[in-house]
């Protein structure tokens, strides 16, 4: 039996062939952290270590509540400025980048074959350029500053084949919500997720992440897409080092193999409190909420936002309804201006906020109310994530956010399109 | 052994509503993070708990975000172990670096409720309530080194010399 992508790349890393299930050492390539930095710092120091051990595979990105929204978050990002001073680390992005994940791939650090840990959940994301990576939390991270070495257990692989084109108005976040509405916030604990099939082939990078991004919703370890000419053709413009294209053998081992013929997903809707709550959107049509999201490391790329933009064209935003923008990045959020796309939302009556993580995780820009609804194209719709304990979040596509925020209810995109 | 008390939640417990976003990013003392634990699942639980008290769940205890609060909120608690049908990959790993056990047994998600009188053998890998015991399966070798340590710091001291 041949292997798996996981199975090649941590056995690369490691030395020697490796199955799933085995236990292995291995020196990641990259680490990225960002505002939780200060945290791992702070773990870091007791350690009585004076340098970290590879200052040139720190990646910090400063992200989750930027510009500081008050003095003890202006504080963490001093502590962090001035260890990156310290320990010379030179990949360093300061509030005006964006979100981690998305500055992340376009520094290109994402990269083929590299096997890299981050201190956020989302870090499975990488996955779309055909690299492994995984999240671990900030003690761990301390722990690779000082070592440069991490223990993991190669994963089983799921592998999802999807086949057929998307149907009008469905797009990545649709497909990847129908699979873990069917499946379950738990199906991939511990596992490799490989997206395949034709339908694979034909997503762009920005769904690709979008995909891989939410393996972390089903439990995923690392999410993952075999690079083709897309992926090459983004990395010819980007990439600064070598990389190495590593695929799964044709005769892998999976654990099981789902298949989805994306041409029968309609638009999805994750309902409270968990992501696996989904529910086609004619099943919660004329749901009333408060707040629309678009954007997030999720969907803030320029396909979720000219998605957006097409929709909400010459219209207004429903007058009971606050619209926020969040762009993935700076990069996003200069291609989207050049391109008109944030007059039209702007115009359609959408609040602009700058690149970065804003209110997804509940810490400022736009907290929610006791009794107030949010529908977001985040991922995340936990309990209190976004404001109270008495609201709630849905989650959904940017073309049903777009339409919905018109609407004034949750509406199914289609009749917008 | 320590006799702890039962705290009995379902599956999916997830990162936010044991240690809420909002205060990830505010460096915390252990008691004030204790303060918060479960905040937005039960908040009778962080003024009623009692140190050696167990939390049981159901599956994919911990899904979600990568904070390791999630897991440090529990043990500065008071909290002796988590039990539950399955862990999320990530709270597994956090609780273990930072020193909070975890036990894995079906057996014992499912009979035990809010309430019981319940003692654990970590060594023996049993959870005795009365005249039951649950058994659990041991750690993998990998992670029972960092355990015994105390945690991931302690351990890490010592594979780089500084103990």
């Amino acid at each position: 039996m041949g292997q798996t992508f996981s199975e090649k790349v941590l056995g690369k890393k490691a030395g020697r062939r490796v199955r799933a299930g085995d236990v292995i050492t291995v020196s990641p390539d990259f680490y990225l952290s960002h505002d939780n930095a200060s945290a791992i710092i702070s773990e870091f120091r007791k350690l009585g270590l004076k340098n970290v051990k590879a200052p040139e595979k720190i990646v910090i990105i400063l992200d989750h509540i930027v510009p500081a929204a008050a003095e003890k978050y202006a504080q963490n990002h001093k502590t962090i400025r001035e260890f990156v001073a310290e320990q010379k680390i030179p990949n360093f992005f300061d509030i005006q980048h964006g979100v981690c994940h998305q500055v992340f791939s376009e520094a290109s650090f994402a990269l083929p074959g590299k096997v890299i840990m981050g201190s956020d959940s989302h870090t499975t994301t990488y996955g779309a350029f055909g690299a492994f990576s995984a999240g671990v939390g900030r003690t761990e991270v301390a722990s690779i500053w000082a070592t440069d070495e991490i223990w993991l257990r190669v994963p089983e692989t799921l592998e999802i084949g999807l086949e057929g084109k998307f149907a009008r108005g469905v797009s990545a976040k649709d497909v990847i919500l129908k699979i873990i509405g069917d499946h379950g916030a738990d199906r991939a604990n511990y596992m490799a997720v490989e997206f395949t099939g034709p339908a694979a082939g034909n997503f762009s990078l920005a769904s690709r992440m979008t995909l891989a991004n939410m393996a972390a919703e089903m439990g995923a370890k690392n999410g993952y897409f075999e690079p083709d000419d897309r992926t090459l053709e983004w990395l010819k413009k980007r990439a600064r080092t070598d990389y190495e294209i590593i695929k799964s053998d044709p005769d892998a081992g999976y654990e099981a193999t789902l298949t989805y013929d994306i041409s029968k997903v309609e638009p999805q809707v994750a309902c409270p409190h968990t992501v696996d709550n989904v529910k086609p959107v004619a099943a919660v049509e004329g749901t009333k909420f408060h707040q629309a999201l678009l954007g997030t490391c999720t969907n803030g790329r320029m396909e979720d936002l000219e998605m957006a933009a097409k929709i909400l064209k010459g219209r207004k935003i429903h007058s009971q309804i606050r619209a926020l923008v969040l762009p993935a990045s700076r990069e996003v959020y200069l291609e989207a201006l050049k391109k008109g796309i944030m007059e039209v939302l702007s115009e359609a009556g959408c609040v602009i906020l700058n690149p970065g993580c804003g209110p997804c995780l509940g810490a400022h820009e736009g907290i929610l109310a006791p009794g107030e609804v949010v529908l977001s194209t985040s991922n995340r719709n936990f309990k209190g994530r976004m404001g109270s304990r008495d609201s709630e979040i849905y989650l959904a596509s940017p073309a049903t956010v777009a339409a919905s925020a018109l609407a004034g209810k949750i509406t199914d995109p289609r009749k917008y399109l | 052994m320590t006799k702890g008390r039962v705290w009995k939640y379902g599956d999916d417990v997830n990162t936010d509503v044991i240690f809420p976003g909002k205060y990830t990013y505010v460096l915390m003392e252990p008691a004030e993070m204790a303060k918060h634990a479960l905040e937005d699942l039960d908040p009778e639980f962080a003024a009623s708990v009692r140190p050696g008290d167990v939390i049981v769940a159901g599956k994919n205890f911990g899904c979600g975000s990568s904070r390791e609060q999630a897991a440090a909120c529990l043990k500065f608690a008071g909290v002796q172990a988590v039990v539950a049908k399955s862990f999320a990959r990530i709270y597994f790993r956090n609780a273990i670096n930072l020193g909070l056990p975890v036990c894995q047994s079906i057996e014992a998600s499912e009979h035990l409720k809010t309430g019981d009188e319940v003692e654990i053998d970590f060594a023996a890998g049993k959870i005795i309530v009365g005249d039951k015991v649950y058994a659990f399966p041991p750690l993998p070798d990998s992670v029972i080194g960092i355990l015994a340590a105390g945690g991931l710091i302690e351990y890490t001291k010592i594979k780089i010399g500084k103990k």
